[in-house]
């Protein structure tokens, strides 16, 4: 049979906020606070990627945020998803602690396990080191990606639980 | 004379940063070394001048895989040293907490990093799609640990719940209730574990090792006991640096932990499993005799079913522990401040984990070393390495990489404890 319930949503801030730049995941999900609906799930792993693989296996739609390492500008806003979108892994996975999120994508597909749905918001960061403070352009960025993260909540819900997102 | 190179600069599927490198002359193995260039982390420097109250989150630091290892040690060698005796209910819930990080961290290393070792696949990964039933398994288990450090501990990663004389909030017994009934599913899934990995090709190689564990009066070991060997050590854990010493060594930024009368020593599952088999529930003595095991196994590759072994065992230790679970009136023990030194010794995932601090009079810290497992173990991988590689030396370099690699993940190393990956070069003259 159909089925014709609301997609079901989890929002996932990744990164160390203690971590410069990294931690615009996490500072993003706070500026969520009170702007997603009841139902929206949010989950902040800190660094155990391999557990967020059961916890986002029961939802339609996984929204993630995350630095990503400096290209052309600190604070660019990336996103990739939609059905069949390849989270290819930049590396092999070196250790447990390395589980990358474009491993836990990887796995969760392997394994069936994988939301419907997987967005990925990722900002460009220039500093990384621990007590590093968030450079201005990432943490203006948090702003931006906060209502690109409502927006696309509202789009996810609107579809039925089994309708593939672009 | 002929040169021959191998070099693999990280080694994967273990914790920090490390390499290998392998002397290979006229077609013979002459030297092994585990070299470890992690910088040195400074914990015991960090420690100095630190209350003692601080210590259980400062050491928790050392690992996120295992927190709960340097938080018990700490907290037990702090109660050592002001005359404290934390039992009951309160000690019971120190035993749970330890489960939750040994289920977890024996799940990840069982199936996540050591079983693709055994079944040709280069991670996890790529081996999901042929066993995703074990991989799941893991995922489940790891989780159900975490789910039980997160409870009792306050989180998974880091916990910040324990304190000296137990704990700063103990749950209600119906806090306890959904963890069990996903308890009882990790202990099905840990034994389907033991039966998917004793089906595994294990290389036909033991060594004559010294094992070195905890044994206690009437417990399989995890926070207490005294220290043993198969050899002839049997001492109170005050007395380990009468046994014991740390070497530097010029290839590692980890001390080299020796015996002073005979070197390289073994701790960790197999040590624990040989000296303390009679201290193993009967059902889970039975499942070790169905997967092959005798009471003692000096095959370092089989350590992968003692592992899993371990992993049913601690599900099992922890179900006991929820059944007979009341809630203490008071959630710690009065601790007073007292100068003078204290010991703590608990058995981490990957072996014991020793501790002694000295306090001054308000329970400041003077001095303060740690000693984990990994540091223990890295003479004895290097003579695993030496006797698995000698017969390999005019194999292929990807054959050596390969046993090598898996001879050192066969310890689940920790480097990141130790000082933390691996880089692997094999000279050949």
């Amino acid at each position: 049979m159909k089925q014709t319930s609301p997609s079901t949503v989890l929002v996932v801030g990744l990164g160390n906020p203690d971590c410069g730049d990294d931690g615009v995941g996490p500072l993003v999900v706070r500026k969520l606070t009170g702007l997603l609906p009841p139902d929206v799930a949010v989950a902040l792993p800190g660094g155990d990627v391999p557990t967020l693989i059961t916890q986002w296996a029961d939802f339609d739609s996984v929204i993630c945020i995350d630095a990503a390492a400096f290209v052309t500008t600190p604070g660019r806003i990336h996103r990739s998803g939609g059905a069949g979108s390849d989270f290819a892994r930049a590396r092999p996975a070196t250790s447990s602690h390395m589980l990358g999120l474009g491993d836990a994508i990887e796995l969760s597909r392997m394994l069936g396990q994988a939301p419907r749905n997987i967005i990925v918001f990722a900002v460009e960061g220039a500093c990384f080191a621990v007590g590093a403070p968030m450079a201005p352009q990432v943490a203006a960025a948090a702003d931006e990606v906060a209502s690109r993260v409502v927006a696309e909540v509202a789009r996810l819900r609107a579809r039925s639980g089994d309708s593939p997102s672009a | 004379m002929t040169t021959r190179t191998i070099r693999v600069d990280y080694l994967a599927r273990v914790e920090g940063e490390g390499a290998l490198d392998l002397h290979i002359s006229d077609g013979r193995l002459v030297a092994a070394a585990l070299s470890i260039f992690e910088p040195p982390r400074f914990f015991e420097a960090f420690l100095r001048g630190r209350g003692y109250n601080e210590t259980p989150d400062i050491v928790a630091r050392i690992c996120g895989i295992c927190p709960i290892a340097y938080q018990m040690s700490a907290v037990h060698a702090i109660e050592n040293a002001f005359g404290v005796t934390v039992g009951g209910q309160l000690r019971a819930l120190r035993r749970l907490i330890y489960c939750g990080e040994w289920i977890e961290s024996h799940a990840l290393h069982v199936v996540m990093l050591h079983a693709p070792d055994f079944l040709g696949y280069p991670d996890a990964i790529a081996m999901a799609r042929d066993h995703g039933d074990a991989v799941r398994s893991s995922l489940a288990l790891k989780k159900t640990g975490n789910d039980l450090l997160r409870l009792l501990g306050g989180r998974e990663i880091h916990p910040v719940n324990v304190r000296p004389g137990g704990f700063y909030r103990v749950p209600q017994r119906s806090e306890l209730e959904p963890i069990a009934e996903k308890l009882k599913q990790a202990y099905d899934q840990a034994i389907g574990l033991v039966r998917w990995v004793a089906t595994f090709p294990f290389p036909d190689f033991e060594r004559d090792y010294e094992f070195v564990a905890l044994r206690h009066a009437d417990e399989y070991p995890l926070n207490e006991g005294r220290l043993v060997s198969n050899r002839d050590i049997d001492i109170d854990i005050a007395d380990y640096e009468s046994e014991f010493e740390e070497r530097h060594v010029a290839h590692s930024t980890a001390l080299h932990s020796l015996l002073k009368r005979r070197g390289a020593y073994l701790v960790g599952p197999l040590a624990r499993y040989a000296l303390n088999f009679d201290r193993l529930p009967a059902a889970v003595r039975a499942l070790a005799a169905e997967a092959g095991l005798a009471a003692v196994c000096k095959n370092p590759f089989r350590s992968i079913i003692v592992r899993a072994i371990e992993i049913v065992f601690a599900c099992e230790e922890a179900l006991r522990l929820i059944a007979d679970y009341e809630p203490p009136k008071e959630a710690s023990v009065p601790t007073e401040p007292r100068a003078g030194v204290g010991f703590g010794c608990t058995e981490a995932p990957r072996g014991i984990c020793w501790h002694r601090y000295a306090f001054e009079a308000d329970g400041t810290i003077r001095t303060a070393r740690i000693v984990p497992p990994t540091a223990q173990n890295q003479p004895s991988i290097e003579a695993d390495l030496m006797a698995v590689g000698a017969p390999l030396a005019s194999e292929p370099d990807d054959v050596i990489r390969h046993r090598c690699e898996q001879t050192i993940r066969n310890y689940d190393p920790c480097i990141s404890c130790s000082t933390h990956f691996l880089r692997l070069a094999v000279h050949r003259t």
